[in-house]
């Protein structure tokens, strides 16, 4: 397999690991909205309210710079990473 | 006082910026307390912050193509988020979100999850690729990828159907806060807000846009921010609102179970003016279905990931690697604004409903509401109802009635904040409205400009050519954009959503598969984009026109029939014809690593 290959699977393989979150703050956790909201959450909220308006969104944050910074690794290991710095 | 490059002195610049707007509140403040009137504060508050905007677009003026398209590609990671957070925030963020929350609770805050989680699959999926393609639109992208000037005709289309639709709706909120704020004519006031508009972006294209845009973000989350923490410190809800209003929450619940939700008559709600809505739903307990919440949060996501203007600002960043770091400072701008507005809905509720707050209404007489002055005022602007349907004389939860709009522009007031902070609500709604209106003119115009005049019509135009079709492009579309704004068809908040449906029916997966499917082709991405968007329009129809709709999609989220069909689509008949060239292969090859060269050149 060329290097390049490799690069392309690894990237994928993140792909999926962060979609696969984002499935999960976007949609798996609203699946069992009712429920949830029985629990209270984070600073006395009901649960899936809190998700609603801070948990979800705030995950969603983190899962980019996360993302970026594996895709930025897997890059530099390949040494496909571009040279000039932003 | 500044030295050398802008770019590098950009903290400074818009740290004494930010420095600049305080002092000017403050002064503000001062006036009101010498009896300036409040007339005059809003018309002041709204003429200083356009006045800095058309500054500012006035200094970044340009006769370079890939400044005008592009800003050069230099805009750093930080100033970069700031700006699309500024073009994603629309006057209905601002505007209109606390408002649904405030009346439909649970099920109205899919929005906030949809539109920030879409941001993830931008990230992942699209904005570090078509970086590092190297397009100055998001038709070059389809148009190069697959080759052909149907492909990227089909993209103009769908990228025009959907930002227009999204545009009107700016301009008329520009338009409403311009007539609110400066006490004209709505008519009037659309075309006041288009000029501002095209101050900001008619001479340096995307260039003056960015700066713009970073500066109106820095108004419109002063605006959004300084209101909710004021009014919960002044209520006493806690010093920082999101993390401190469990008991508000909590309360609003028993203050619900103890009067219930009563449906009024459909006789009753004749006497409702058009626009005003009552409680009816929970705020904090799960109202709707799972698949409600869902359809409508994966719509929206996927719609995000499909709207060019926000796709295009990932186009100016320096490297891949800055596009992709962008994103997350981009959602981390929204996230300010996004998680305040829930907690502004609550305090709102609370404040008005809760009988034992001074500032309650629920439980008073009619007679007594009527007499406050609030009331009136916002009665007279259409904004606020109260009616004894049932004759006992009390104002009853179901005899109260607002619009969306006036639970961000009237609660400072109904707290008894200061009028400075009405003002400041104005020019932040206004610098919300604006840098979206003007993101969406601009991905409208360089697609018309660059994709149909320049890369269709007359490939051998000069530069100077083609900025002025551009500019041309530009002022035209905005006035379009103005004349249906006027004619007030759709709310706010409906033609955003359907704008984002739009999107994702005609270009989700060909912008998707074009990076991630090597065997995507020509002839599929041009049967995706065209069934996609022909099939979400037809649902939407069906479903206006009466139509039951299928799965429970409704016409909010009718992009999610639309993209599956050009999903199908796409996929059945690129592997009916045949795969595309061995150029176009090495040409995704090259996309998927960010180092080398750019597929297209940097003029182009």
């Amino acid at each position: 397999m060329s290097k390049q290959e490799q690069h392309w699977e690894k990237s994928r393989g993140l792909l999926f690991m962060t979609l696969a979150i984002w499935f999960v703050f976007s949609i798996g956790i609203f699946l069992f909205g009712a429920e949830m909201n029985e629990v209270t959450g984070p600073f006395g909220y009901p649960l899936t309210y809190w998700f609603t308006c801070q948990g979800s969104l705030g995950a969603f944050v983190i899962l980019i710079f996360w993302f970026a910074n594996r895709q930025e690794k897997i890059d530099e290991e390949f040494g496909f990473s571009e040279r000039g710095d932003d | 006082m500044i030295k050398g490059n802008f770019i590098d002195n950009l903290p400074k610049v818009y740290g004494i910026y930010t420095g600049g707007f305080l002092a000017f509140i403050i002064i503000m403040s001062i006036a009101e307390q010498m009896g300036m009137t409040a007339k005059t504060i809003g018309i002041c508050f709204v003429a200083f912050t356009v006045a800095i905007y058309a500054i500012i677009g006035y200094l970044s003026r340009t006769a370079q193509a890939d400044a005008y398209y592009v800003a050069g590609r230099q805009v750093p990671t930080v100033f970069n988020g700031m700006a699309t957070a500024a073009d994603w925030m629309s006057g209905a963020s601002f505007v209109a979100m606390a408002g649904g929350i405030y009346f439909k609770g649970y099920g109205y805050m899919a929005l906030l999850v949809g539109w920030t989680g879409g941001y993830v699959l931008v990230a992942s999926l699209l904005a570090p690729y078509l970086r590092k393609f190297g397009c100055y639109t998001v038709p070059d992208f389809i148009g190069t990828r697959y080759g052909g000037n149907l492909s990227r005709f089909m993209a103009v289309v769908v990228l025009t159907v959907a930002s227009f639709t999204y545009v009107t709706a700016q301009i008329n909120a520009t338009g409403t806060i311009a007539s609110v704020a400066l006490d004209i004519p709505f008519q009037y006031a659309v075309y006041v807000g288009l000029v501002s508009i095209l101050l900001c972006s008619m001479l340096g294209g995307m260039r003056g846009v960015t700066w713009t845009q970073v500066a109106q973000y820095i108004v419109l989350i002063i605006a959004y921010l300084l209101p909710v923490f004021w009014i919960s410190n002044k209520m006493g809800a806690g010093f920082f609102p999101h993390f401190m209003l469990a008991d508000e929450v909590s309360r609003i619940a028993e203050l619900e179970a103890q009067f219930g939700f009563v449906k009024n008559s459909a006789e009753n709600l004749k006497e409702v003016p058009k626009g005003l809505a009552g409680i009816t739903k929970a705020h904090s307990a799960v109202n709707a279905t799972p698949w409600a919440f869902i359809s409508l949060a994966l719509a929206m996501m996927m719609g995000t990931a499909s709207l060019p203007h926000v796709m295009m600002r990932y186009f100016t960043t320096p490297s891949v690697k800055a596009a992709r770091k962008s994103v997350g400072w981009s959602l981390f701008f929204i996230f300010l604004l996004y998680s305040s507005a829930p907690m502004l809905a609550t305090l709102s509720k609370l404040s008005l409903i809760d009988p034992t707050l001074p500032t309650g209404i629920i439980g008073k007489s009619i007679s007594e509401v009527q007499a406050i002055d609030w009331y009136q005022n916002w009665n007279q602007a259409n904004l606020m109802f109260v009616s004894d349907f049932n004759g006992n004389g009390t104002l009853e939860l179901n005899e109260f009635f607002m619009g969306g709009k006036a639970v961000v522009l009237a609660t400072p007031e109904i707290a008894g904040l200061p009028y400075v902070i009405s003002g400041l609500v104005a020019a932040g709604g206004m610098a919300a409205a604006m840098s979206t209106a003007d993101g969406l003119i601009l991905a409208i115009a360089n697609a018309i400009s660059h994709d149909v005049y320049y890369k269709i019509i007359d490939p051998k135009a000069e530069t100077a050519k083609r900025l002025v079709v551009a500019r041309v492009l530009l002022v035209v579309i905005g006035f379009a954009g103005a004349t249906i704004a006027a004619l007030e068809i759709q709310g706010i908040l409906g033609s955003v959503i359907w704008a984002f449906d739009f999107a994702m029916s005609g270009l989700f997966f060909p912008l998707v598969l074009g990076v991630w499917w090597k065997r995507a082709n020509k002839e599929g991405a041009i049967a995706g984009m065209f069934l996609g968007l022909v099939s979400g329009a037809a649902y939407l129809v069906w479903v206006r026109t009466g139509g039951s709709g299928f799965l429970g999609i409704t016409q909010l989220t009718f992009g999610i029939f639309g993209s599956a069909v050009s999903l199908v689509a796409m996929v059945v008949v690129s592997l009916m014809t045949s795969a595309p060239s061995a150029a176009t292969q090495r040409m995704v090859d090259e996309v998927r690593i960010p180092s080398g060269k750019s597929i297209l050149g940097k003029q182009h």
